[in-house]
């Protein structure tokens, strides 16, 4: 029926332009686990640690601020060198958009992302059925469980952290759990993990509803109505409210806290009719 | 569209939540009590996982670890490493088998310092009051000063040499003409460190490092070692026993 999805956007813009912010993102997720590995492998100590906690340069504290929250949860006394890391990083995705975690930093990103590539590939359009809202109520879960028992539950089987320290400080069979992480987004439900269950992404979200860094249809009157930016967004209900919102005057921003800042739709679209710019940038026509 | 519409949408939405939490808080419910179960057997107690220095009692340790894995990083010797799925420690978090590579007992504590979250415990900055486990001589049978003979290994590697474990002498009763020197572990000193157990020389260690939990009895609360308490009160707790009449005849036995 259709030219493969982003095909016009390579024609118009060339396959620079509109594979940009994919690779921009893998390379961030390859130097990512790329700067841990350089500590064990060549010695060299930019990060130490994992994404549960780290060092940079053995003195700049990062650490996962729902970790940070669950110890809390448990019962265990406030840590200031875990408080610190948390909030350095809470307050970096405040500014970018939490869910810029999910696309640019998480190793469990690239997973995903390739089972629905595969999915795609494969033609597999058939997907289960499971809220969007079940990540909200994982979320709860994670804090409840400690609340409960004292221990951090969730952190026995966080496929999040346990692929990053697996791969950090070696797995085991950890690889079954993102194997079947793999064959459930593929088989079963279109972006299951990280678009249904995930807490932490579920976590980041919350930090979205308030971040400036967002996509912008600021250019949503050359839409073409090809849907590629649907057919690649691992969020797509986001992009409705922005992009066909020209009758209710909603605004062109994607406000959505779902939306990881992927850029996918920006690098697809034929018509360049995304961008990157801030919650502010509204270009919706004031009726009058 | 009129009202009556509008309302018919909204309580088929509203049924529509209802139902979609429901069973999200169902899912949810049996993901957490399934994890409460994993979380239950993901407590230590195998005897080849010690926690390092400081580390919390094992539950509080659970609660506070987030298993980033910096003590593993900072610990100049490669003794610790992190729990890996179907290991006989939660995943992710730190332990060592003191069989393979000792704790070293680094005097500034590297992996104390370094943890994030308190999990080893910073108030712990004697390397010497560590607990992390205690030193058993747990076969005697195999147990090559226990035959009469001098090994002496664990003893002369225990970094606190006639503290944590002594040589006691006791009669060779097979010989009839020698002794034995039967290392006793002492569990107000042993740092449970592992030392002894890494350099016993037979295949299998005759002393090894186990969790507290298995290794000491507890006394009840009310019990007093009145040894102690003489010791404590500088005589004895009670009137002397008292002092009765002889019955010895005084005329020499004639009754």
């Amino acid at each position: 029926m259709n030219a493969p999805i982003g095909m016009a956007a390579i024609e118009k813009k060339g396959w620079w332009a509109s594979h940009r912010f994919l690779l921009l993102r893998r390379l961030a997720q390859a130097s990512l686990i790329g700067l841990f590995l350089l500590g064990p492998l060549a010695g060299v100590w930019v990060l130490k640690g994992n994404l549960s906690a780290s060092l940079l340069l053995d003195t700049i504290p990062f650490s996962d601020p729902l970790v940070w929250l669950q110890t809390l949860f448990a019962g265990h006394t406030l840590e200031w060198s875990l408080g610190l890391g948390a909030l350095v990083v809470t307050g970096m995705y405040l500014l970018v958009g939490g869910r810029v975690f999910c696309s640019w930093a998480c190793p469990v990103n690239p997973v995903t992302d390739s089972a629905n590539w595969l999915r795609t590939k494969l033609g597999l359009n058939r997907s289960g059925k499971l809220s969007r809202s079940l990540r909200f109520w994982m979320l709860g879960m994670t804090l409840i469980l400690p609340l409960l028992t004292g221990m951090l539950l969730w952190e026995l089987i966080n496929p999040v952290s346990l692929l990053m320290r697996g791969i950090v400080y070696g797995m085991g069979v950890g690889w079954l759990l993102i194997a079947a992480i793999f064959a459930f987004d593929l088989l079963m439900i279109r972006r299951g993990w990280c678009g249904h269950l995930c807490p932490l992404g579920a976590f980041y979200t919350l930090l979205g509803r308030v971040s400036p860094l967002r996509v912008n249809a600021s250019k949503r009157n050359e839409c073409n109505n090809c849907m590629d930016c649907f057919a690649v967004c691992p969020e797509p209900q986001v992009i409705k409210p922005a992009l066909k919102g020209q009758s209710t005057g909603a605004s062109t921003v994607i406000l959505a806290p779902e939306c990881t800042n992927c850029g996918r739709c920006i690098d697809v679209c034929g018509e360049s009719v995304f961008e990157f710019s801030t919650r502010f940038a509204n270009k919706a026509e004031t009726q009058s | 569209m009129s009202s009556k519409q509008d309302t018919k949408r909204n309580s088929l939405s509203r049924r529509q939540f209802m139902a979609d939490s429901a069973r999200a808080a169902c899912g949810v419910t049996l993901a957490g009590l399934g994890l409460s179960l994993y979380g239950e057997s993901a407590k230590v107690h195998a005897t080849q996982a010690l926690r390092p220095p400081g580390a919390l009692p094992e539950r509080d340790f659970l609660g506070a670890c987030v298993r980033c894995g910096l003590c593993v990083r900072d610990c100049p010797w490669d003794t610790l490493k992190l729990g890996r799925m179907l290991d006989p420690v939660a995943t992710g978090t730190p332990y060592f088998d003191a069989r393979d590579i000792p704790c070293e007992m680094c005097e500034d504590i590297p992996c104390v310092k370094v943890c994030p979250s308190g999990a080893l415990d910073p108030a712990l900055e004697e390397i010497d009051d560590s607990r992390m486990g205690l030193a058993v001589l747990i076969d005697n049978e195999t147990c090559l000063n226990m035959q009469g003979l001098r090994c002496d290994v664990c003893y002369r590697v225990c970094p606190l040499i006639n503290e944590a474990i002594t040589l006691e002498m006791q009669r060779n009763e097979r010989t009839g003409a020698h002794a034995r020197f039967v290392p006793t572990v002492h569990s107000d000193h042993c740092t449970g460190c592992g030392k002894c157990e890494h350099a016993c020389v037979l295949e299998e260690a005759a002393i090894k490092v186990v969790p507290h939990s298995l290794a000491k009895g507890e006394l009840g609360s009310h019990y007093r070692w009145g040894w102690e308490e003489k010791d404590r009160a500088g005589g004895s707790l009670i009137p002397e026993a008292l002092d009765l009449p002889d019955r010895m005849p005084l005329d020499g036995g004639k009754l």
